[in-house]
């Protein structure tokens, strides 16, 4: 396995794409690795293409640039397939995760050919079923950690808990749902 | 035993804020701002720090303020970024002027012209006249150091001027990385208490701050401001000094990387320094090449003689330049050190470059290339331009 791990996160303002890079960087960071979490910027709209980055590493991480040989990338809204080159620059050795509703079929002739691992889920079903909402972060985040294998899954269910007890500290109420969509997405990926 | 952290670049200052518990903060929260008005704001609401937030109308407004507040003898601070700076310039003149230690958290972003948001040193480039002692990061724990180590600077009798603590927007203010935090009781220790020696509000001793200084007193006052900044240069070793006794990070004027016996060498400041530690790690890896880095922490005082000695035995040098000004011959580190090797005599070929204007971003590969470039040039010794490019895709 290479030193570090790269993630290439495509989302559209507002969807979440930078908080779910953050929330990664946050558990990765809370099972001992130096890591990077950092959003590339242009105009702040909602509904914008933005693009997020993770660097995660068991040695410390100097580099400041943007990710363009990911080893993994994670696509938040599949409506971006059709204006994005999302697989620009990730290897054969990677894999792309696509949050879609449409089959896996649907999705293939939209990544321009790519050769690695494809994997879509439905996080808009997993999130409606275990949140009652449309939420489409904690989904992509256990898809991300299913298939980088960046960490043990149990580690990373454990960790979530935490951090959602102290992020919904004032709306416990959501914390299994989120825990849920969490074990849900897991359980799609197998 | 230092605390592991993982915080963006705004967090982490805002942190030390916190921890250093500033008696008055004047700011204008909204963008061109950054977030650490917001988060010290948020503290200041949970009641764990009580420190004077005044919400301003401006940035002009914001520093005077800060001018106010601390020629009444208060420690204080504000911070800003990119234009929200540009509409405090008179008043960064006049904090230098009347030599109050005020700190400025400066999140470095583009001028507009065209409207950009994103990293570039155009606006503390910009201000390197205006008489602020000038500190600038490559990464949060970097930038979260210095902040502990301005006020102690900025108001050691020695020096009395204010501190600018710069760091890449974005790319360190936006970018969550590890850090390692200092306890609240030994911050306290090393930055101590504030009791400036002469201030407006000391019924005792009645003075004047900012009059109007005729011909016969502007002279004598720039001076003074030039005899300051001279001192800067032993305080910030000695506050330097005392860092590294408390967490084993060593800083000074610059950081030296891998630059023992380096023949080839990049000088620049800011966030780009990790990227380029990367390359010299790979060259040096894979083709043994004798590459080096030389990164300016304190670009103000300038450290023109230490600066020379470390580069003028060097084979070739490229100096990169995050901004900017117009001179058609360079960027401002290009025309410093240059003017530095030039005073040492060197014999060093030297070339400057501008990159990351705007956010552009520099990858390892680009650097990579600056070196190999730096080998041509001691070979052929031709530098057809008096600058180059980095990532420009024409000219």
């Amino acid at each position: 396995m290479k030193d570090t791990i790269e993630i290439r996160w495509h989302g559209r303002g507002g969807q979440g794409a930078k908080t779910a890079a953050l929330l990664l960087a946050d558990v990765a960071f809370k099972t001992g690795k130096y890591v990077q979490g950092f959003p590339e910027y242009g105009p702040e709209r909602m509904g914008a293409p933005i693009t997020a980055y993770n660097r995660l590493s068991d040695q410390p991480i100097t580099v400041h640039s943007n990710i363009y040989e990911p080893d993994l990338v994670a696509v938040v809204d599949d409506s971006l397939l059709e204006t994005i080159d999302v697989t620009h620059g990730l290897g054969p050795e990677g894999a792309v995760i696509v949050n879609s509703q449409k089959s896996r079929e649907e999705i293939l002739p939209h990544l321009r050919g790519y050769q690695g691992r494809v994997y879509v889920i439905d996080a808009r079903d997993i999130s409606v079923k275990a949140l009652g909402k449309y939420f489409p972060n904690s989904p992509m985040l256990a898809a991300v950690v299913a298939v980088s294998g960046v960490m043990d899954r149990k580690v990373f269910l454990q960790e979530m808990r935490a951090s959602y007890q102290h992020k919904f500290a004032k709306k416990p109420e959501v914390i299994d749902g989120n825990m849920k969509a969490l074990e849900l997405t897991f359980e799609a990926l197998g | 035993m230092a605390i592991r952290e993982r915080l963006s670049g705004n967090e982490a200052v805002a942190y030390a804020i916190k921890q250093i518990n500033p008696d008055v903060m004047p700011a204008f929260p909204i963008t061109p701002s950054t977030e650490i008005p917001q988060y010290v704001a948020n503290y200041i609401a949970n009641g764990e720090l009580d420190t004077e937030f005044i919400h301003v109308e401006s940035e002009h407004s914001a520093m005077s303020a800060t001018l106010g507040a601390s020629a009444a003898g208060a420690r204080a601070l504000t911070a800003t970024s990119s234009c929200g700076m540009a509409l405090m310039w008179e008043e960064l003149y006049v904090a230098a002027s009347d030599r109050l230690p005020i700190v400025l958290a400066l999140v470095n972003r583009a001028l507009t012209g065209p409207i950009n948001i994103n990293a570039d040193h155009s606006d503390s480039m910009g201000a390197r006249d205006s008489g602020w002692i000038q500190i600038y990061a490559e990464s949060n724990q970097e930038v979260y150091d210095n902040f502990l180590q301005a006020f102690p600077i900025a108001e050691d009798p020695r020096v009395h001027l204010p501190v600018m603590i710069c760091q890449d927007g974005f790319i360190t203010s936006h970018g969550v990385e590890n850090i390692l935090l200092v306890e609240d009781d030994k911050v306290k220790d090393f930055v101590g208490e504030y009791h400036p020696e002469h201030f407006l509000l000391n019924s005792k001793e009645p003075i004047a701050v900012g009059p109007y200084a005729v011909s016969n007193y502007y002279m004598e006052t720039k001076r003074g401001q030039r005899e300051a900044m001279k001192n800067a240069r032993e305080v910030i070793l000695e506050l330097a000094a005392r860092f590294e006794e408390m967490t084993g990070r060593h800083y000074g004027f610059f950081e030296e990387y891998a630059m023992e016996d380096a023949e080839y060498v990049i000088v620049l400041i800011g966030s780009a320094a990790g990227t380029c530690k990367a390359a010299v790690d790979r060259i040096r890896r894979t083709t043994g090449k004798k590459v080096g880095l030389c990164k300016i922490r304190v670009f103000r005082p300038f450290p023109e003689e230490e600066l020379a000695q470390a580069l003028k035995d060097r084979r070739a040098v490229a100096i990169l330049d995050r901004s900017e000004m117009f001179s058609a011959t360079g960027g401002p580190l290009g025309a410093e050190v240059r003017a530095a090797l030039y005073s040492a005599k060197a014999q060093a070929e030297v070339v400057n470059y501008l990159y990351g204007l705007g956010g552009r971003d520099i990858t390892v590969e680009d650097f990579e290339r600056v070196y190999g470039r730096l080998e041509e040039i001691a070979e052929t010794h031709q530098i057809p331009d008096m600058y180059e490019y980095i990532g420009l895709r024409s000219k």
